[in-house]
């Protein structure tokens, strides 16, 4: 079953972005990472490094593929459904790239009270991104036509007494009005 | 004499004790930096007690979590059953997700040797070898600065084998979430550390102290909270409960957002300040033209209050005595007794320009997306008020709709596995209690009978064909 359920249900589509971003193969990387973190558990609890193992691998593909839930899977000793059901619930897996500049906007009270909706309108517009068609369960990230940039609502990103906030890929900005967008991207143009 | 940071300098009215070393002159998170301030000296003195000892401190200085429910740390490391013989683990819950709250963001990424002093005191005390820090995922920094430190507190033996010649071995490990509000939940965060989906589990029987991690006794705390051992450890547990008032004793960070002219962190004393000192003396007042409206004070979970609003309490002699919404002191009880909660601090203030209904929807937006699904009641019902405050924002819905959310809200609170469900409800009970005409105000009764979507719209033409 393991291999049917996976070409069943796992479907990564190319997105602009992923130019930007080398196919999945499992790298001595990747293979020290696992051991790593395997030792941070008992050993009968394998399982326990399906996260960070994820989180290598998204950080190096940009998504995480059926090739990298069987990886996983195997290296764990789970079923590749284990690994499947945890990439589906955690809004923090990917499926399909984003693009190579990823932005998450907190969309929560207090940075949407300082204008991070707007924030979020006026970075697709300096971008290009159509976010018209996304939505915040099954298509939260829009990539830009030339899959440069991706734009995404994070929740509260704990930090609101500097609201609006951002993350641009792994760096996080605070206090970015509206009015500073085209600043923020000025940073990460190349 | 500490300095801070030109503009960054604590309110006069602060007492800080684990922000002391945040936006600090000339402050880093190295460990040497640490140590040439005298760190480390709390975990010589606690490894030369006895375990038991210290537990006794924590409950004798009344610290209660500062995650959100405000337990009392000590009395919960008690719960690991006397006669247990499976190994013990600490998991420090650095998740921070609640809306409104940021304090933890500080201390992981300014003062992560704190921390570390702070769980390996707890871990001696509690007998714990293994310890988790389980940091959200949209913390990659804080998560890099963390594994330095603990390579740094390794090598310096405060962390690993025979720490400092006692015979205690620890080891602490992070863990990265993958942004998933739920795994702050405790349960929850087991879950997800195990690997799976961070389904909460029931409780009972699933108390982590008796069955947590790899259904061994398992202690769950707050960042905060593990931050404040080390300092119960320095001054004593009855010198720490002269801080703050009774059965609220020690300080807290309060996390101000919102319309406020100066938002940010202030510790203070638990008790010591009130609403008006802490929104007017320590963050400016409201912005300029404009007036306080309402706050949710314990991040986006707690009740709302108005600022108008007049509280009557009880005395412990049965009398009863009157407290203006100003007036209330930032404790545990007081706010629980104005029939809201301290939370995890979050304070999040809104002023007369905003519109309660984008409130409501903003809030009825994170939850649905934030429910796990486990429990039907939470999973439909957090999707459902947000479609009825989708409605009213929009100005779809009829004055019907405000009854039937309120309903919706009132069927999840208590019929759920973990608290999220009353975290998801009481935004939207509070708010429909207190905002009721300004909501109805929004709605326009003609609404009623209006089709919200195309299997609506398809069924009033089969119903109603023309
Ligand atoms: C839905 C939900 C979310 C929670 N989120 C957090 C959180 O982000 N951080 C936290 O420390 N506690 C959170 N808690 C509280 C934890 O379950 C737990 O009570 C706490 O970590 C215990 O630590 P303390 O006793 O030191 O407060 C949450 C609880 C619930 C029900
Ligand atoms: S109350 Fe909600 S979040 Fe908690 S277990 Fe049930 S569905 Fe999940
Ligand atoms: S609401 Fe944006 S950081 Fe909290």
């Amino acid at each position: 079953m393991s291999a049917s359920i996976l070409e069943e249900n796992v479907a990564s589509p190319e997105t602009p972005g992923s130019k930007f971003f080398p196919p999945f193969v499992p790298t001595a990387a990747l293979e020290a990472e696992a051991d790593q973190r395997l030792a941070q558990f008992p050993e009968d609890q394998k399982r326990s490094a399906v996260l960070p193992l994820l989180h290598f691998v998204q950080h190096h593909h940009g998504f995480i593929s059926a090739e990298a839930i069987e990886w996983v899977a195997a290296r764990l000793d789970i079923a590749p459904i284990k690994v499947l059901e945890v990439v589906t619930f955690y809004p923090g897996f990917r499926q399909s790239a984003p693009g190579k500049v990823h932005f998450r906007v907190c969309r929560t009270l207090s940075c949407a009270m300082g204008g991070s909706h707007e924030l979020m309108e006026k970075l697709c517009e300096l971008t290009g991104i159509d976010r018209s068609h996304a939505d915040s369960h099954h298509h939260p990230v829009s990539v830009s036509p030339c899959g440069k940039w991706s734009v995404e609502f994070a929740e509260c990103l704990a930090s609101c007494g500097t609201a609006p906030v951002c993350l641009v890929n792994d760096d996080f900005h605070e206090g970015i009005a509206p009015d500073k967008a085209a600043d923020l991207l000025a940073k990460y143009r190349d | 004499m500490i300095t801070y940071q030109a503009g960054k300098q604590p309110d006069p009215r602060e007492h800080r004790l684990i922000f002391k070393n945040v936006d600090r002159e000339g402050w880093d998170p190295s460990i040497d930096c640490y140590l040439r301030d005298g760190g480390y000296e709390d975990l010589r003195k606690a490894i030369a007690m006895e375990p038991k000892a210290i537990t006794e401190e924590v409950k004798k200085s009344g610290l209660r979590g500062r995650g959100g429910a405000g337990f009392p740390t000590g009395l919960k490391w008690t719960f690991i059953p006397p006669n247990n013989t499976k190994p013990v683990y600490l998991i420090c819950n650095a998740d921070e997700s609640e809306p409104g709250t940021f304090k933890d963001r500080y201390i992981l990424h300014q003062d992560p040797h704190q921390l570390i002093e702070g769980m390996v005191i707890s871990c001696f005390a509690v007998g714990a070898k293994v310890a988790y820090i389980y940091i959200r995922e949209e913390f990659p920094e804080a998560a890099l600065i963390l594994e330095k430190a603990i390579r740094e507190a390794k090598e310096k033996n405060f962390v690993g084998t025979n720490v400092l010649g006692s015979g205690f071995d620890v080891e602490i490990h992070v863990h990265r979430g993958a942004a998933a509000y739920i795994c702050g939940e405790e349960t929850g965060l087991i879950e997800s550390l195990e690997g799976k989906r961070a389904y909460p589990r029931i409780k009972p029987p699933y108390f982590p102290a008796v069955l947590g991690l790899y259904m061994c006794p398992t202690i769950v705390n707050n960042v905060e909270s593990l931050c404040h051992v080390k300092h119960i450890v320095r001054m004593g547990g009855d010198e720490y409960a002269k801080l703050g008032v009774a059965r609220n004793t020690g300080t807290r960070i309060l996390c101000v957002s919102g319309d406020v002219k100066k938002p940010g962190y202030f510790e203070v004393e638990v008790g010591k300040i009130t609403m008006r000192e802490l929104l007017y003396d320590m963050c400016g007042g409201p912005k300029d033209g404009r007036s306080f409206k309402a706050v949710i004070p314990g991040g986006s979970s707690s009740k709302i209050l108005r600022c108008d609003e007049k509280f009557t309490l009880k005395n412990p002699d049965g009398t009863s005595r009157e407290l203006g919404f100003w007036d209330i002191p930032m404790d545990f009880d007081s706010l629980a007794a104005c029939g809201s909660m301290a939370g995890s601090g979050g304070v999040i203030v809104l002023d007369d320009t905003r519109k309660i209904s984008w409130i409501l929807n903003n809030i009825n937006t994170f939850y649905a997306h934030e429910s796990c699904g486990q429990c039907t009641p939470c999973r439909e019902g957090s999707m459902w008020m947000k479609k009825i405050s989708d409605r009213l924002v929009a100005g779809e819905a009829s004055p019907k709709d405000v009854a039937t959310l309120e309903s919706v809200a009132y069927q999840i609170d208590g019929r759920t596995i973990c608290a999220f469900g009353e975290a998801a409800s009481w935004p939207v009970e509070a708010i429909i209690a207190k905002f009721r005409e300004e909501l109805i105000a929004d709605t326009r009764p003609e609404n009623e009978d209006a089709p919200h979507n195309p299997e609506a719209e398809a069924q009033r033409r089969f119903l109603q064909p023309a």
